[in-house]
């Protein structure tokens, strides 16, 4: 039983792994079709991780061993995040390991570590970047706390697991404070994966980018680690979002056939693609903010977030 | 009046228009494009519109079935209509407002939320109809639209936040009574609709003074 469950756990990890550059191929396919260009296949990630893995890996003469652990811490902590958040069934050993909060100061390690990584070089850039991720980060995380702490207002728990499983048991009855912890987190997924209300993921222009400014230093196998972990980011953070809002379809405690399962999969890449689709339709309708702009943005998610559970207090369901 | 039993898909669906209306708010007071603004206040009358209907269906008064017309004829389809002919021959439809400090105006309808959900948490226990924890909601729609009309300088959006009140008002109508009576509907509405044409020529005239819609101007003393 215990081994069965092991089993699942990894193929849970291994399939996280393996989908996440697909997901961001998707919405670079979606925003290409938007804008009418014309769209480079969904593999294009796999083939960019493909050549930089067969490059040789140039570092700088001042990078200090930090520089070189981080992309693997990196990979490592994200990875872990996918074995935290229930993406494909609640009753899996990891996903009882943390909770929501765990899985916060987990990817703010890993921003601790980026960013330390990108000042290491002691290059204007990096450590411009750096600064700038560490003021969205600091803006974003309450947003994304206050949206758990809806959640668990609703469900009595903040571990995912649960959460999934106390909505499972009430399917009909949807929260009015939904609504706002929804949007909130939305802004928060953009401004956290760097796409493009706050930052633009494909551009290289020096002044506005936040996140390439950390890496322009990477190169080869370091280069795809990182470029990696951010593709699982994005999975893990619409996995959340998914597991918080749109638990439907994700195996529940007790419910751990094989039927369950492949409904569970066949579910995921169904609210993948919605997702991606939704996306990319978000970064093509939306202009990217200043950066001055970018405190105002996140302080719009607080706040709703915030409104979400004052809304709870006065309609929720009983 | 008889207590009519919503079912509990309902009055969560109501509940769930009611925080969308809320959620609209907050984005009409911190959208600077007036077109964006005008769409969200059209969003705005939809979102009354089905209630309303909704309430209409579950509580059985054909009554409120006019006034949801009235609703989706005036604010989803003839107000913005008029608006954005009017912003069209301003030529003010690419106008943007310098907002100030847009997080401190949304910690004060954050402020002012919680001011009205205390507010209505003793007049609702004494409404008789089960979609009274609206009232608060309403209330909040009503004082935020304030707030969007203290905060605004151009003259259009000040209206559009004028008429985002009276969308409370109805708002609060409809989930605290089952609706205004007919006549008083009638007159509301008609009152909203001159109400705006004759803004709408005071825009002309505004601009025409000072050559352009900022309000601040007229706060200026001339001595003439």
């Amino acid at each position: 039983m215990r081994a069965i469950t092991l089993v699942r756990q990894l193929g849970e990890v291994a399939l996280a792994i393996g989908i996440a550059p697909l997901f961001a191929g998707w919405i670079a396919q979606c925003r290409a079709w938007m804008q009418s260009r014309s769209a480079p296949p969904v593999t294009q990630p796999y083939r960019m991780l493909r050549k930089l893995f067969h490059k040789d890996a140039a570092l700088a003469a001042t990078a200090s061993p930090l520089f070189r652990i981080t992309p693997y811490i990196l990979f490592g902590t994200m990875v872990l995040a996918a074995a935290i958040i229930p993406s494909l069934a609640t009753d899996l050993p990891f996903a009882r390991a943390a909770d929501a909060i765990a899985l916060i100061g987990l990817f703010a390690t890993a921003r601790v570590f980026l960013s330390l990584a990108a000042m290491d070089i002691g290059t204007a850039f990096g450590t411009m970047g750096a600064r700038r991720e560490m003021m969205i980060g600091f803006l974003a995380e309450p947003a994304l706390l206050m949206v758990l702490f809806n959640a668990s207002l609703l469900y009595g728990s903040t571990a995912l697991p649960s959460l999934v499983d106390g909505y499972r048991a009430h399917p009909s009855i949807i929260d009015p404070s939904v609504i706002f912890a929804a949007v909130a987190f939305v802004m928060v997924l953009l401004a956290e994966n760097a796409r493009i209300p706050i930052d633009n993921p494909s551009t290289h222009l020096e002044l506005t980018m936040i996140h390439e400014a950390m890496l322009l230093e990477y190169s080869a196998r370091h280069l795809a680690l990182v470029e990696w972990a951010s593709y699982l980011k994005l999975f893990n953070y619409a996995c959340i979002g998914f597991a918080l809002f749109v638990p439907w379809g994700i195996a529940i405690h007790g419910a751990d056939g094989i039927f369950a399962l492949a409904l569970s999969i066949v579910a995921l890449i169904a609210k993948l693609i919605v997702a991606g689709a939704a996306l990319a339709s978000i970064e093509s309708l939306s202009a990217k903010l200043r950066l001055f702009r970018a405190p105002e943005f996140l302080a719009m998610a607080f706040l709703l977030a915030v409104l979400g559970l004052l809304v709870h207090l006065l309609l929720g369901v009983r | 009046m008889v207590l009519h039993a919503f079912t509990v898909p309902v009055l969560n669906v109501l509940n769930l228009l009611a925080s969308c209306l809320l959620l609209i708010s907050f984005a009409m007071l911190s959208e600077r494009r007036t077109p964006r603004l005008i769409t969200l206040f059209a969003g705005q009358g939809t979102i009354l519109f089905i209630s309303t209907c909704l309430i209409a269906h579950s509580s059985g008064l054909h009554e409120l079935y006019y006034s949801a017309a009235l609703t989706l004829l005036l604010k989803v389809i003839g107000l913005p209509l008029i608006l954005r002919r009017l912003i069209y021959r301003l030529d003010a439809q690419w106008d943007s407002e310098p907002l100030v400090n847009v997080p401190l105006t949304m910690l004060a309808g954050l402020a002012l939320v919680i001011f009205a959900f205390g507010l209505a948490q003793p007049i609702s226990m004494m409404a008789t109809t089960i979609t009274r924890n609206m009232l608060g909601i309403a209330l909040a729609v009503i004082l935020l639209s304030f707030l969007m009309m203290i905060t605004r300088r151009k003259a259009v959006t000040q209206v559009i936040g004028f008429l985002a009140m009276e969308n409370g008002l109805f708002f609060a109508a409809t989930s605290a009574t089952y609706g205004m009576p007919m006549v008083i509907e009638l007159g509301i509405a008609l009152d909203v609709l001159v109400g705006v044409f004759i803004l709408g020529l005071f825009f002309f005239q505004i601009r025409e003074q000072f050559e352009s819609l900022d309000l601040r101007n007229m706060e200026n003393l001339k001595e003439e």
